[in-house]
């Protein structure tokens, strides 16, 4: 069992994150120019693995064929265009200042920063903020159909945790239209044959020889083929892990399978314990509840929450006088009011319901009322803007929301933790890239609403496809290892042997159950509010249940076809793993900041109490062996432009 | 291209230089035939019926009206020659809208080799338009009928030749053949139904601000041709024209 | 609190691509009125899991009726039948309590049957790889605003632009037409300025592509009326409309000045 011993959390070593020198505004420039090219007629001598096809994924995998290099696409899905990126409702920010209400490179900067509560590294969000212009010509040239004013030009709408208007949406789809279009313009390089899709393909594990990543080992979800992919780099853009959570808005499929066996094979994992839980989701209904459903947080520019002041308030919504209402966020935060940050909103709500103000039949959730902005603008207005999701509101809970105030509580929604990489998205393996949710990211300890779609694009359109050349250019002229290579054969065989391991267990328990179990354990514990013995808590009995999955698990079928139940007992052997790593890392981290709130570390008014002096690092960990905990690296932060501050969202 | 599971092609294209051809060979195309020949067929249906009701102002109006549409246009151009123009008009039109209708039935087939197994509901397909192709056929054999009984004679034992109304009145005194008659008018009337709406989403006149007539159109089309065609066997089996 | 219900599944099952299928019968008690379709299969399929039977292979991933996983014959209506809803929307409180449900993958030559409920339907992607974009590389485009789009063309756009690929408008035409799946791509880019450089060559490659593998059009609306998108026939018209005119368009005129986006808001 675990033991834990003080110097657990001491680092074995420090990161070089290679940011470049020079003014901020012009590390990205300068950066680009001192990068090592590939000329074209040379680039369709590389060959490129591109793991996942959501927004980073396609779009990578899409740029990286149109400058001529040859790309390998995989996807566990039947089609590239299903990732989860196509869920994103809000939109996409970006520093066009169209608006003219003062936004700029510099404050879109600041407000990341700031909104991560200062825990992400300065040039790379810099550099964020300067690509997000480009993305959205890029993606109007693609035909991605954003919301227009009269004029005929690009409209924008506020987001939580910023006071200008930056984001742009397509109504309440603006994942689907920003996925579709990367998916199309990926299609369009398959049509070229630059890009050839691997769908209904799964990553089961990284080949690395001598210190490189040199391919994958993948299964064929249809017929169970074990096979060998080598290439001269890989990048990963297999999305976050909130489906550690079991219940998070995650897709059912999303996981952290490809992400965590990279670990394993020796990359750094970064901020595992960042884990953002989003404020606006409609509350479980019941045991058997598989998701949860995301309302956009674009409501919460018209909807105001509240709750009754009397505990456990028997009365319908409708019939509660207004005196008798907290509308606590405008009560709290009187200038941000209910436009906080995903973070602050989420621990008031679950505050509220802990101390029992909680309503719905379950008395698990706080109301968003849209009664006022109803009256104020008119039920028109209301439902140009979200009709769309009034409509699923009320498909799901058979309430109308244009009548009845909506029931939202907070739900795991995005992980800002994922494996290390330096300035050019490379992990400390070379040749393994990492790009949008699933590496640690630019988002801090908590990431601002419109910002994933932005990350993942700039990632996959304008970053990677220019950092790789600095891998790739030292090897031209060599030929990828060859997949009869021994480094090959070893990985297969290992990835066999636990497909092998998983059918032949034929325990009492399904899958299911047991990635319930692991998802209650971290919610209760290392959820919305984590404390030090909560989380020793949390780790033993994470470890128990991985003991007894590996005892005890039932994975009915074959490994040869079609097999739903070994896929998932593939992604939950994953997830015990991950989620011991989350505890202790929360555990380490003996401070409050962004989506981590640590019990014991917090201001007299409950807010997130950062120590700066101790934690102002990213935690990189090192996988060391199941069941024993992790080596600590740590990456420095170092603030040249923006001076750490208490957040204050008052 | 997608390395997994290639779906298969079961309409396999061909490519030819000449456009028509090019055009007919897509399935839009053949829809787009069929809509412009529908377009003539329904002209013809339209006037034809018009026509015919100079059966309601005698033997003498209705039997000048017959030998007028083959001596039309004498004598610029010969006996019969105009008539034939038209007809040489209809019997392609017919033809085209015959094959393109069995060619996409085929093609329809192919599409689902393996229909549903169990229970099929449908919500918006209306009876008229999944019994296109009955209505198609049983109305293409009732006009070979037609022509037999009145044009060339065969199926009517007194035909006499330039006599249509006599024709006419002799034939549907006959109740099976009234019935027919009935029948297959109704059956064209739902052909229409479906047709004349149809033919504006094959064509894509989507046309702004007329679309919501198009439906009306279809029905007051279909309604007035089988009003007037129906009107015909009744009027003679209840002895209004004898 | 919830109801609970009991309800008479008959499920396609089918090992395999080519295999024999058939319908079982299983029967699902304590099912809560709140649960979605798909948590009533989860449901169902940890018990079979349970009893150590393979359970039941079917399409699904956000749940949230937007990634186009999920779908299936419900009573033989694609999704079931709550109009413009995903399954995995569909919520049992629109079932009576006892009902007899029938569940039957989708059918089409395109859409083979891979196992239980799950079909292929990559024959979508070869249609939007046939022309279902803007060639446009990164890093080459001018600058968002340079383009105006009215507004109502924008929201034209976005009506056909919202299929989320799920194939219901496929299972539920008579022919196994792809129409309007195909229009809605279609029309999408084809309103756009920005897709008017490749109007006429992307409508003829994207429909002669489609009609390899799919059924004809013949005007039925069953695919409008399955969509759970709620996309609307007009796209189709409209492409039809878009392909007539670019097969009686020659070469040269091919390269003319790209009609205007007020013209292409028709």
């Amino acid at each position: 069992m675990t033991t834990l011993a003080a110097e657990t959390f001491e680092a074995v070593g420090i990161l070089d994150g290679k940011v470049p020198p020079g003014p901020i505004e012009e590390k990205w420039e300068r950066h680009q120019f001192e990068s090592k090219l590939v000329a074209p007629q040379n680039r369709r001598r590389f060959e490129i693995i591109v793991v996942g096809t959501g927004l980073a994924g396609a779009s990578a995998a899409a740029t990286l064929g149109e400058l001529g290099y040859n790309v390998k696409a995989f996807c566990f899905h039947d089609t590239p265009r299903r990732a989860h990126s196509i869920a994103a409702q809000g939109g996409i920010n970006a520093a066009k200042n169209y608006k003219n209400d003062g936004d700029s490179t510099l404050r879109l900067f600041y407000d990341t920063i700031k909104g991560g509560d200062f825990r992400a590294r300065e040039a790379n969000v810099y550099r964020l903020a300067e690509i997000s212009v480009r993305i959205i010509d890029h993606c109007a040239a693609q035909g991605v159909p954003f919301a227009r004013e009269y004029g005929g030009l690009l409209d924008n709408r506020s987001f939580g945790g910023t006071q200008v208007a930056r984001t742009f949406y397509a109504r309440g789809q603006t994942g689907q239209q920003l996925e579709l279009a990367a998916y199309q313009a990926l299609m369009r390089q398959v049509a070229m044959g630059q890009v050839k899709v691997f769908p209904y393909t799964e990553m089961l594990d990284l080949v690395v020889h001598e210190g490189r990543a040199v391919g994958i080992i993948t299964r064929n979800l249809l017929t169970g083929e074990i096979e060998r992919h080598s290439a001269h780099a890989v990048v990963l853009a297999t999305g976050g892990y909130s489906n550690v959570f079991f219940l998070s808005t995650n897709a059912k499929g999303s996981n952290a399978t490809a992400i965590w066996r990279a670990h394993r094979r020796g990359a750094l994992f970064a901020n595992p314990c960042f884990t953002q839980i989003h404020p606006t989701c409609i509350p479980q209904s019941g045991e058997y509840q598989s998701k949860l459903t995301l309302m956009s947080e674009s409501l919460r520019n018209d909807g105001r929450i509240w709750v009754p002041k009397q505990k456990g308030d028997p009365r319908p919504p409708n019939e509660i006088p207004e005196e008798e209402r907290d509308y606590y966020l405008e009560r709290m935060y009187p200038s941000f009011a209910n436009l906080v940050p995903r973070d602050v909103a989420s621990r008031a709500a679950k505050r509220m319901v802990d101390e029992g103000y909680g309503v719905g039949p379950l008395r698990n959730g706080v109301y968003l009322d849209f009664s006022d902005a109803i009256r104020r603008l008119g039920r028109a207005t209301i439902e140009a803007r979200y009709g769309n999701l009034f409509e699923m509101y009320e498909r799901i809970t058979g309430e109308n929301p244009y009548e009845v105030p909506m029931r939202i509580y907070p739900a795991p929604h995005y992980t800002m933790g994922g494996l290390w990489v330096d300035y050019n998205l490379m992990s400390n393996i070379p040749g393994l890239f990492v790009i949008g949710e699933a590496n640690f990211s630019d988002h801090g300890a908590n990431r601002l609403g419109a910002s994933a779609l932005m990350q993942g694009l700039a990632d996959g359109y304008f970053i990677l496809p220019a950092t790789i050349a600095n891998d790739l250019a030292p090897q031209l002229g060599t030929k990828p290892l060859p997949t009869d290579h021994p480094a090959f054969e070893r990985t297969e065989c290992e990835v066999r042997e636990r497909i092998a391991k998983l059918l032949s267990i034929n325990g009492s328990r399904t899958v299911d159950w047991f990635h319930r179990e692991l998802g209650k354990i971290l919610w209760d514990y290392c959820g919305m509010s984590r404390n030090a013995e909560g989380l020793k808590k949390a780790w033993r009995m994470v470890a128990d249940l991985r003991e007894e999955f590996w005892h005890d698990v039932k994975v009915p079928g074959s490994a040869e076809d079609l097999n739903q139940s070994l896929e998932k007992a593939l992604r939950v052997a994953d997830f015990f793993e991950l989620g011991e790593l989350m505890c202790q890392d929360a555990l380490h981290r003996e401070e409050s900041c962004g989506c981590h709130f640590r019990e014991e570390y917090q201001t007299p008014d409950h807010e997130a109490l950062r120590r700066d002096d101790l934690f102002a690092y990213v935690a990189a960990w090192e996988f060391t062996g199941v069941g024993k905990p992790a080596r600590l690296w740590k990456e420095p932060l170092v603030f040249e432009y923006v001076k750490p501050t208490q957040r204050s969202y008052k | 291209m997608l390395s997994s599971s290639a779906p298969r092609v079961v309409n396999r294209r061909r490519n030819y230089a000449a456009w028509p051809l090019d055009f007919y060979a897509s399935a839009v195309g053949k829809k787009a035939v069929m809509a412009v020949t529908g377009i003539v067929l329904l002209g013809f249906v339209l006037l034809h019926m018009l026509g015919n009701l100079k059966l309601y102002q005698g033997a003498e109006h209705m039997n000048a009206y017959g030998e007028w549409l083959r001596t039309v246009g004498e004598p610029a151009v010969p006996n019969r020659g105009l008539l034939w123009a038209v007809r040489v008009v209809l019997i392609a039109a017919f033809a085209l809208h015959i094959h393109a209708a069995a060619s996409l039935t085929l093609m329809n087939r192919r599409a689902r080799p393996v229909g549903y197994q169990g229970p099929r509901k449908y919500t918006a397909a209306d009876y008229a338009a999944r019994t296109m192709r009955w209505s198609g056929v049983i109305v293409g054999l009732f006009v070979l009928f037609h022509l037999a009984d009145l044009t060339w004679g065969w199926a009517n034992p007194n035909f006499v030749a330039g006599h249509p109304y006599e024709n006419v009145v002799e034939s549907l005194s006959r109740w099976w053949v009234a019935g027919i008659y009935i029948v297959a008018n109704v059956l064209l009337g739902m052909h229409i139904y479906h047709g004349a709406w149809s033919l504006f989403q094959s064509l894509g006149w989507t046309l702004g601000r007329f679309k919501p007539w198009r439906r009306g159109f279809a029905i007051a089309f279909a309604a007035l041709i089988v009003a007037g065609n129906v009107s015909f066997p009744i009027a003679v089996l209840s002895g209004a024209i004898s | 609190m919830s109801r609970t219900m009991t309800f008479t599944l008959k499920v396609w099952r089918q090992a395999g691509p080519d295999r024999p299928g058939r319908f079982e019968t299983y029967r699902v008690d304590g099912i809560s009125e709140h649960m979605s379709f798909l948590e009533m299969l989860d449901v169902l399929n940890e018990r079979l899991a349970a009893e150590g039977k393979e359970p039941i292979a079917f399409s699904h991933d956000c749940r949230e009726g937007i990634c186009g996983s999920c779908g299936f014959m419900i009573n033989g209506v694609p999704h079931g039948p709550l109009p413009r809803t995903t399954v995995c929307q569909l919520h049992m409180r629109h079932f009576k309590d006892g009902d007899t449900i029938v569940i039957e993958p989708w059918r089409a030559a395109a859409f083979p049957v891979l196992k239980d409920l799950v079909v292929d339907r990559s024959a979508f992607d070869r249609i939007i790889a046939a022309g279902g974009y803007i060639s446009v590389n990164a890093g080459s485009a001018p600058e968002a605003n340079s383009v105006r789009v009215p507004k109502p063309v924008a929201d034209r756009a976005f009506d056909a632009a919202t299929c989320i690929g799920c194939g219901a408008c496929v299972a539920a035409c008579p022919n196994g037409a792809a129409q309007l799946f195909t229009a809605a791509k279609v029309s999408h880019l084809n309103l756009l300025p920005q897709g008017q450089p490749e109007r006429w060559s992307r409508v003829v490659s994207m429909v002669e592509t489609m009609e390899q593998y799919f059924g004809s059009c013949t005007n039925t609306g069953e695919c409008e009326a399955a969509c759970p998108k709620g996309i609307s026939l007009d796209f189709i018209a409209k492409m039809h409309r878009d392909y007539i005119r670019a097969k009686f368009l020659d070469k040269r005129q091919l390269a003319r000045p790209i009609p205007g986006a007020e013209e292409a808001a028709v």
